[in-house]
């Protein structure tokens, strides 16, 4: 992503975690595990399979850090990829659908302590990104990243031809890529 | 299946994973030799996965990374990378793990690559879809029968063949994978190696075929002229 600094002790941490070193997957934890499961959570909206879900992406994690490659992705990157698709699929599996994606199941916990300042602006810069797409960009990449659903649902649900669909995440994507890079 | 839309328009849908199974399959398959959409999915990718920031969400329950580490520490660890000319050398590691783990009997297992893979870094296509298809946690594995091996079956059908101490295929010939359902169809060729070879198949392997492998003159053959050396039945 334009604008984000790349961390590389989070590379160095993947590539301790590719030699077999444990404690460096606790690691990855520490730094991903929460924004893990929040983002299971959203998506598969079942606490214990979200748990399953986040289980599995950090055995994912583990098993193919070997096949990291700092030049395609950041470490951050690969590693939240690795939790939605599992999400994902999940979801997919378990044939939950979602009937009201776009609201979280779960109360906001209203800013705990644990909810540290770095997440909360991070949060509040992500969101606000978000709310600057037109609607027809935002609600298909809402749906997709956070609802699991795919592509050809979307297009049966917003009532939209299958390539409208596909444009409007490219252009969404595209814009909010660039809204998130211009952010100091 | 997208066949009569343009395949690089599947960048966005399958940066927010919007993909099907085979979809997904497919557009892997295309980004293997597509410059441009490798390039324009790390820019997306890079995007999508900023969005799980924006989830405003609970502590993970206790206990999770315990469980996590423990089961971990449970799978089988880096295995020696000895440097090899084809292109089945990087995924020899895994090969070989997965190889350990089915003989003690565990389904699971890690890889972790020496600093001599780190120095040959172009991982060909190839090597990069064996890598994917063997390291996925819920690809099916099953035993082969007539040699030391398994098949592997990912998401898609994506299927890779294991196999350990093949013998050398006779002087003029090599080994050919097939993918049968009715007419057998080629799945690729492949060398033995004293220890493990990963082979990605060529094709995508449905439920109820069996994959087969024969002898077959160098270059391969259209349909098999030998009788099965081994075989797995896609479950």
């Amino acid at each position: 992503m334009r604008g984000e600094a790349v961390d590389r002790s989070e590379e160095a941490l993947l590539a301790r975690v590719a030699r077999g070193d444990e404690a460096a997957l606790g690691e990855v934890y520490d730094a991903f595990g929460r924004i893990a499961y929040g983002l299971a959570l959203r998506i598969i909206r079942d606490e214990r399979l979200a748990e399953d879900a986040v289980q599995e992406a950090f055995l994912a994690v583990w098993r193919q850090a070997a096949s990291f490659d700092a030049a395609r992705a950041s470490a951050r990157t690969w590693v939240l990829t690795l939790v939605h698709r599992r999400a994902v699929d999940l979801v997919r599996r378990e044939e939950r659908r979602r009937a009201d994606v776009l609201e979280p199941e779960t109360e906001p916990s209203g800013g705990s302590a644990a909810d540290d300042a770095e997440l909360r602006s991070r949060r509040m810069q992500i969101q606000g990104a978000l709310a600057q797409l037109p609607d027809d960009q935002r609600r298909p990449i809402e749906l997709a990243y956070y609802g699991g659903l795919s592509q050809s649902e979307l297009a049966e649900r917003l009532d939209v031809p299958l390539g409208t669909v596909k444009s409007r995440m490219f252009a969404g994507l595209k814009r909010l890529g660039e809204l998130l890079g211009s952010e100091p | 299946m997208p066949t009569t839309n343009d395949i690089h328009d599947l960048v966005a849908p399958y940066a927010l994973d919007a993909l099907d199974p085979d979809e997904r399959a497919e557009f892997e398959r295309h980004l293997a030799e597509c410059d441009r959409c490798t390039r324009e999915l790390q820019e997306l990718q890079g995007t999508a996965a900023a969005l799980a920031w924006g989830v405003e969400g609970p502590e993970p329950p206790d206990g999770l990374r315990d469980r996590i580490l423990e089961q971990a520490r449970g799978e089988a660890q880096v295995v020696p990378f000895r440097r090899r000319r084809s292109w089945v050398a990087p995924a020899l590691g895994i090969a070989a793990a997965a190889a350990a783990c089915i003989a003690i009997g565990l389904g699971l297992w890690a890889a972790s690559l020496s600093n001599d893979l780190d120095r040959e870094r172009d991982l060909s296509a190839a090597q990069a879809k064996a890598l994917q298809i063997v390291g996925d946690p819920a690809a099916k594995v099953t035993a082969l029968k007539g040699a030391e091996g398994t098949l592997v079956v990912g998401s898609g059908g994506r299927a890779a063949l294991v196999v350990c101490d093949l013998e050398p295929a006779p002087s003029g010939q090599t080994y050919e994978a097939w993918l049968i359902k009715g007419t057998p169809v080629e799945a690729g060729l492949f060398e033995a190696s004293d220890t493990c070879t990963a082979v990605p198949l060529d094709r995508t392997a449905s439920s109820g075929a069996t994959v087969a492998v024969t002898h077959e003159p160098e270059g391969g053959s259209d349909q098999p002229t030998s009788d099965p050396i081994f075989s797995a039945q896609v479950t």
